[in-house]
């Protein structure tokens, strides 16, 4: 009963509360009044045609941007006055991967937990060869593909203690049995009682009612 | 916090010494330069100790701006300087270590190599020593400072010459002082004073502009 009782406190908790978010620009407004929650152990796509405004929303998610208008609350505080809080709990990938050229594939991802959250080494080894990098640890990361860098990133994920997870096309670069991978990562993470958000092109094979879907439209907002 | 200071100095010198090129082109260009002011008013002592504060001030000063963009310039190209933004640790602390790396690996050689131009500008004994404490105070400064113009133009597409525009006045009090601290000493007389302020020149940017540019990395990259 008390571990129930904590599962659904830390669930209220770990909220993300999007506020009257407003986004402008190069004068133009890209949306406004944009109002959602994302729960705990919740699955978010944000949809929309190229140009809406997807990206702008994740960076102002992640706290990259600061809104036009509106408030983004992470456990019921602003994520711009406590970013430090905010940040420890969460993971984002963007566009860019994120990996420098001139160092490793292994190294990449050490620096990159050094300067978030501190793992042991073996499981930096263990991550790698679950993204199918195994054998090209210690390759630079200017030496490998484009799918291979995008993988190094999307790596973190496997070592992931965040609750909250902003992916910005995360599928780019990456092939079909990679795509299925990635899918049960996202389940498993939401079972765990974490958040994802993402935007994506692709059909996701999620059972009905795990994935919500926000699509964003010019000027307009449905939800459903 | 302090871990995390290390690291990000550990992961800057990794990727420098990885591509040489960043580090041997700015020092080249320094020597070279200082090099050419002999070869062209020609080898005569007193003439060449009057203008030596003057040139190799000015030759640290372009050297140092030739090897500032790549200080955030690179990191915001291939994402991970958003990375850098999201973590737990406040960006002033980061972007400090960022610039410690920097110094040491611009500010440093130049350190090593002043003997060597001592010898081609025939600066005597005390001369040298005053030349070597002003490139101690002042090369950090020039990259604290500098720091601040690389963070406000790192997400245009053509920056370098507004780079150089915004900065370069930036560095005319540290190159004022260098040089009257240097001028003192080959005159023989104290140069504690010039000497004591740039040394409160550096204070002041080590304590100030790591806010300056954190919050002009915010500014950059929304």
């Amino acid at each position: 009963m008390l571990t129930f009782l904590q599962v659904a406190a830390g669930r209220i908790k770990n909220m993300l509360e999007v506020v009257n978010l407003s986004c402008i620009r190069e004068d133009t407004v890209l949306f406004s009044d944009l109002s959602f929650t994302v729960s705990a152990g919740e699955m978010i796509q944000i949809e929309g045609p190229n140009g809406v405004g997807k990206t702008s929303l994740l960076r102002l998610l992640a706290g990259l941007s600061s809104p036009a208008d509106g408030h983004i609350l992470w456990q019921h505080i602003d994520t711009l006055e406590d970013r430090e809080n905010y940040h420890q709990d969460l993971l984002y990938l963007g566009h860019l991967p994120g990996v420098k050229a001139e160092l490793t594939a292994f190294e990449n991802l050490f620096f990159y937990h050094a300067m978030h959250a501190p793992v042991a080494k073996d499981k930096i080894w263990e991550a790698l060869a679950q993204v199918g990098l195994a054998g090209y640890e210690d390759q630079l990361a200017c030496h490998l593909s484009a799918g291979q860098q995008r993988r190094i990133a999307l790596a973190r994920l496997w070592l992931s203690e965040q609750k909250l997870w902003i992916l910005d096309e995360p599928f780019t670069a990456i092939d079909k049995s990679g795509v299925k991978v990635l899918e049960s990562l996202f389940l498993a993470h939401a079972d765990k009682g974490g958040s994802v958000v993402l935007t994506t092109h692709q059909d996701l094979q999620f059972s009905a009612g795990r994935l919500r879907k926000i699509t964003l439209t010019r000027q307009h907002l449905t939800e459903y | 916090m302090f871990a995390v200071f290390m690291q990000v100095i550990k992961r800057e010198l990794i990727t420098a010494f990885r591509r040489k090129s960043d580090i041997l082109n700015p020092l080249w260009f320094f020597i070279i330069v200082i090099t050419l002011f002999p070869l062209g008013i020609g080898p005569e002592p007193n003439l060449l100790l009057r203008i030596a504060p003057g040139v190799i001030w000015v030759a640290a000063l372009l050297s140092a701006l030739l090897s500032m963009e790549r200080l955030f310039r690179d990191d915001f190209l291939d994402g991970s300087l958003e990375q850098l933004m999201l973590t737990n640790t406040p960006l002033g602390v980061i972007v400090t270590a960022k610039v410690v790396a920097h110094w040491l690996l611009t500010g440093v050689p130049i350190l090593l190599v002043s003997p060597l131009l001592a010898v081609f500008l025939s600066l005597d004994a005390n001369t040298f020593t005053a030349t070597f404490i002003t490139l101690l105070l002042g090369t950090p400064v020039l990259s604290f400072v500098g720091a601040i113009g690389v963070a406000l133009t790192v997400g245009l597409r053509k920056g370098g010459v507004l780079l150089s525009l915004l900065i370069l006045p930036l560095f005319i009090p540290v190159l004022i002082f260098a040089t009257s601290a240097i001028d003192a000493a080959s005159f023989g007389v104290s140069y504690a004073g010039p000497v004591a302020i740039l040394g409160a020149m550096l204070a002041a940017s080590v304590t100030l502009s790591p806010f300056a540019i954190a919050a002009s990395l915010r500014v950059s990259l929304s």
